[in-house]
């Protein structure tokens, strides 16, 4: 099978270079791929969402490969957490945008691909833009309003989505084309709750998975982009780390799915974050003035001796490596049973890593009748950038 | 009749980080709930408060997805697996939309 969208006549097809077919030559000798197959991959153009945990082992093996055209989109800088597992970047690329590092070590690995960097936080007024010049889809993002958006767009322009998903040990991997079989939507219809399910930041991921599932994703783009084999299209792949097993499960077009049905009731993109329930990026930087207190202001509280009761709900693990002096420690999913243990009359201030978690929780407190329950506003790691250096950042 | 139904990551932690469980059932619909009735605090993950199963939720027997098939009605013997599939977002950079 080969992608609709992809150039599929021998004549169109760009012609090799006596350097790239030396480069080549392990391709060129397996019948699946051969010369035809190699222009076809130079001819292709695949969009990278996302240039991290899963961007980074596609993004290498697609250039590698011979992809011709490597779209990025990703807007945040090197952080030394990455480097645990994104191997496109190293310690010279901290602070550097990850799109100029990515760009310069996908051009190291293979010159005769063009890289496009798109510099933007992809969203429903630009998506269709970025993705449209595209054939393919690899999404490695990390969010659900994005993977929603990034489905939804690839169903309305009718490419293929290869998607790869991570938490903790266990990855998913599948290829989604609505022209062809089912989408995003079809499995997971409606995103599960704020909360429920918590990022790779809040759970933790081990560094070799996205590797692995990375991995499998650039070999279903390089599947469909020479046409062999027999693509993810309608299965799914469950990846499971600690036991080492690897499951496959049945997809199903949803005959009422709305978007990549027969009859669909969304013909556009819509506003991904109120469908998932999130404040959008900027609201969640500006935190929220109703319930979040600064670093400062609680440290104030605690230099005066007010009584101000400070919740940790955070992991063991987290603790492990650092904490607040003299903090109750609840973990976020035990509060609501455990709020006897807290003083409605008196304040209190819970902390996470950054934020969302003790935003959530402090939501739970005012709605239980604790007036003033209070979010520390950038978290532990905020408290120890502006006012106790002595807490290890993590 | 014993089966297992085998609980995502996520779920785990309120499973006692047990990532499988066995119960005895003949329809999947029983199945879902003797495993709450064990694990009580998996409840609100796996059923509105109207009793029915959330939209998210997504139960396979053996390799199909329930839906497909009876879906609570569906009926499950010896040897079969549930497994429950976890939507689940990670990818690359840090969670900025909730932080």
């Amino acid at each position: 099978m080969t992608a609709a969208t992809l150039p599929e006549s021998r004549a169109t097809l760009p012609d090799l270079s006596a350097e790239e077919i030396r480069r080549y030559s392990r391709h060129l000798i397996l019948p699946e791929v051969g010369t035809v197959g190699q222009r076809k991959l130079k001819a292709a153009k695949v969009l990278l969402v996302g240039t991290g945990g899963l961007g980074s082992p596609s993004g290498m093996y697609l250039a590698a490969a011979g992809v011709g055209t490597i779209g990025v989109v990703d807007f945040d800088v090197v952080d030394a957490s990455n480097l645990h597992r994104q191997l496109l970047y190293g310690m010279r690329d901290i602070g550097r945008p990850k799109l100029e590092a990515a760009a310069a070590r996908l051009h190291d690995i293979n010159p005769n691909v063009r890289v496009v960097p798109h510099a933007v936080r992809l969203d429903s007024s630009n998506a269709l833009d970025v993705l449209r010049d595209y054939d393919i889809v690899v999404d490695g993002t990390d969010n659900f309003p994005t993977r929603y958006l990034v489905n939804d767009a690839c169903v309305l322009l009718g490419k293929p989505n290869v998607y790869g998903s991570i938490f903790r040990f266990e990855g998913q991997v599948s290829v989604f084309w609505g022209a062809k079989g089912p989408c995003y939507r079809c499995l997971f219809a409606e995103p599960p709750p704020p909360g429920l399910v918590p990022s790779c930041a809040e759970g933790g991921v081990l560094g070799v998975l996205p590797g692995i599932i990375g991995c499998l994703q650039a070999n279903e783009a390089i599947k469909l982009i020479v046409g062999a084999g027999d693509p993810m299209i309608g299965r799914l792949l469950l990846f499971d780390a600690l036991r080492l097993s690897f499951r496959e499960l049945k997809l199903r077009k949803n005959p009422e799915c709305p978007i990549c049905s027969e009859h669909p009731t969304q013909t556009e993109l819509v506003d991904y974050y109120e469908f998932c329930g999130v404040p959008t990026p900027e609201e969640a930087e500006q935190g929220d003035a109703e319930i979040d207190v600064t670093v400062q202001q609680l440290a104030g509280w605690l230099r005066r001796g007010d009584a101000v009761t400070v919740v940790d709900v955070r992991t063991d693990q987290e603790r492990e490596i650092a904490t607040i002096d003299g903090a109750l420690h609840i973990p976020v999913q035990e509060i609501e049973r455990r709020l006897g243990e807290l003083d409605q009359a008196h304040r209190v201030v819970l902390f996470c890593h950054h934020g969302p978690r003790s935003t959530r929780a402090t939501h739970l407190l005012r709605g239980a009748g604790f007036p003033k329950a209070y979010n520390l506003k950038g978290g532990i790691d905020e408290w120890s950038v502006a006012v106790d250096a002595s807490v290890t950042r993590y | 009749m014993s089966i297992i139904i085998q609980i995502p990551t996520p779920l785990r932690r309120f499973t006692g980080e047990s990532g499988e469980v066995s119960v005895d059932a003949t329809t999947v619909g029983e199945a879902l709930l003797r495993l709450v009735e064990t694990h009580p605090d998996l409840r609100p993950h796996l059923y509105a408060n109207d009793g029915k199963l959330r939209t998210f939720v997504n139960v396979f027997k053996n390799d199909e997805d329930v839906r497909f098939l009876e879906k609570d009605a569906t009926s499950v013997a010896p040897g079969d697996r549930l497994t429950i599939i976890p939507s689940i977002a990670g990818g690359s950079r840090r969670d900025r939309t909730s932080r």
